[in-house]
């Protein structure tokens, strides 16, 4: 059965990752970013923007605890992550949520019993529990009518719109989104940047509680007036850039390629 | 290897005979070392299963008891059809040869025993494994390799969700309970159908003694070892299936070749059990 922790309060830090040596996840021994120092606190809102390939969706990975630093330390909510699936890592892992780019959802699963998969696992098969919150959720993705569907009967944007449902399902602290923008539509897009906004500016699908977000990105812009902090990865750097009115003011080509110059200066 | 540059060299070709053998010797080697990898992979890939298996009994039930009854429905009783075609034609193979020969001595009073030798003891489970492996381990691979080559082993440790406790434990006991199943049914049908081809061929025999040969040559110890050979093949059969799907990273287009290592090692396993229960069966 689900251990439920209080949240960390506002401030507190809830990923601290110190000299962390990140590797790809696909291919381990290639190293992806190096000496990476990062702190994020309770109820912050970071955008991490970097060009395809740069290391960001590994980055995500690691702080999710899917995989662990090649070298230097990553302390989850002030816990060390070792390796292996164990029952104390597994009760940090619940705190968080991972939208994975495309959703990466279960194919043999309907859209519906993915949203339910962590509910029926970590909370018993209770009807009264379960069966609620997944149609609360399907509300929210706005995705009700095809909840008997499966994932490959579906767009991308909906496959991933159903990840972030999951995600969700047990409402935790930290949520951590991977380039959920990718390939959308504006109209599809702003879903999503209003959605984000809104979840970290507690909505009611999380019982109102202010989550600790992180989203990837392949340009800076969209988050530009909704993120809280911004940092980028480039050239195997993590690279905090601080609030917009202190990013560098010169045509910096590296920030140009994530930001156009044009709207950097409005 | 030779190169290209070797063969528009103008220098002779080497006459020592080592230089032929190396690129086989390298062969084997590499066969050697990949073989003794894969087996301590699978060794241990087996003991963190029945790890979890053990540690993990119990929890969320609601969710591996009906994956388990499904992996067991599926090597159990959708195979069934195809397991009776089996029976009938293995009943007809054992009978149709062995008939004539006890004829001809006048040893009819053995065909029980030439039954209960052959199909309940070695043909039965060994073929009922070969079934199962051919129709459900290969899918395993398949189903297995694409969730790994799709991200969803990921999706599922972030769950908190441990990958092995819900993709290869309800898949090892769900084999394991389907494969003994099948097997009572293959030898059932295989006995049944012996009887029948022995009818069509005018064998002097009345069913009663038949079924008093069969049941005089049958030993609890038969059951025993039935019941453990048909455990020990379900459970290779899953644990080898599930190990080359699940337990290193795929990429889609390398799934077939892990399907075809994965239906080679199981039938090696299996044999190797096999010859390991005859041994017993001889002790015994």
């Amino acid at each position: 059965m689900l251990d439920l922790t209080p949240p960390a309060p506002p401030g507190t830090p809830v990923v601290e990752m110190r000299d962390v040596v990140v590797t790809s996840l696909r291919h381990p021994d290639e190293v992806m970013l190096q000496n990476v120092n990062w702190t994020v606190a309770a109820g912050e809102f970071w955008t991490v923007a970097g060009l395809l390939r740069s290391g960001k969706s590994d980055l995500l990975a690691l702080a999710a605890g899917i995989m662990s630093p090649a070298s230097g330390s990553y302390h989850l909510f002030g816990n060390e992550l070792t390796a292996g699936f164990e029952h104390e890592r597994m009760a940090l892992q619940l705190r968080l949520g991972l939208v994975f780019d495309g959703g990466q959802l279960l194919h043999h699963l309907t859209l519906e019993h993915n949203i339910a998969l962590p509910l029926r696992y970590h909370l018993g098969d209770a009807k009264a529990n379960v069966e609620p919150r997944v149609r609360e959720l399907l509300e929210f993705t706005e995705l009700s009518r095809w909840a008997h569907r499966l994932p490959n009967q579906v767009n991308r944007n909906w496959q991933q719109r159903i990840g972030l449902a999951r995600a969700l399902a047990l409402k935790p602290e930290l949520l951590l989104l991977d380039t959920p923008l990718t390939g959308l539509d504006p109209k599809d897009a702003a879903w999503w940047t209003d959605t984000v906004s809104a979840l970290a500016a507690g909505h009611p699908v999380v019982d109102g509680h202010r989550l600790t977000l992180v989203v990837t990105a392949d340009s800076l812009e969209p988050w530009r007036q909704r993120a809280t902090h911004f940092a980028v990865v480039r050239e195997r750097q993590f690279i905090a850039l601080g609030p917009p009115e202190r990013w560098p003011a010169r045509n910096e080509p590296w920030l140009e390629e994530l930001l156009p110059t044009s709207k950097r200066n409005h | 290897m030779p190169t290209a540059t070797a063969h528009s060299s103008p220098l002779p070709e080497p006459v020592s005979g080592t230089s032929h053998r190396r690129p086989l010797l390298n062969a084997l080697g590499r066969g050697l070392v990949r073989f003794i990898l894969s087996v301590q992979g699978l060794g241990a890939f087996a003991l963190i299963s029945l790890g979890v298996l053990v540690t993990n009994f119990g929890v969320a039930r609601n969710v591996i008891h009906p994956l388990t009854l499904q992996q067991t429905f599926r090597a159990g009783v959708r195979l069934l059809p195809l397991a009776l075609f089996l029976s009938m034609a293995l009943g007809f193979v054992v009978i149709g040869q062995t008939v004539a020969l006890l004829n001809r001595v006048g040893a009819q009073q053995l065909l029980g025993t030439v039954m209960v030798t052959v199909v309940v003891r070695e043909l039965g489970p060994l073929l009922a494994a070969m079934l199962v492996l051919s129709r459900v381990g290969t899918a395993t691979v398949v189903e297995l390799g694409t969730a790994r080559a799709l991200g969803e082993v990921e999706a599922l440790e972030v769950l908190g969700i441990d990958p092995i406790h819900y993709f290869v434990v309800p898949r090892f006991a769900g084999m394991a309970a389907g494969l003994f199943a099948l097997t009572v049914y293959l030898i059932l049908g295989a006995l049944l159908s012996g009887y029948l081809w022995a009818f069509l061929q005018d064998v002097p025999l009345l069913p009663s003694d038949y079924f008093r040969q069969l049941a005089t040559n049958l030993s609890w110890l038969d059951f025993f070892l039935l019941a453990a050979k048909t455990a020990g093949f379900g459970s290779v059969i899953g644990l080898v299936s599930c190990f080359h799907g699940l337990a290193q990273p795929l990429s889609l287009n390398e799934v077939s070749g892990a399907t075809v290592r994965a239906v080679g090692q199981s039938i090696v396993l299996c044999v190797l059990l096999e010859a390991l229960f005859i041994v017993v069966y001889l002790v015994a």
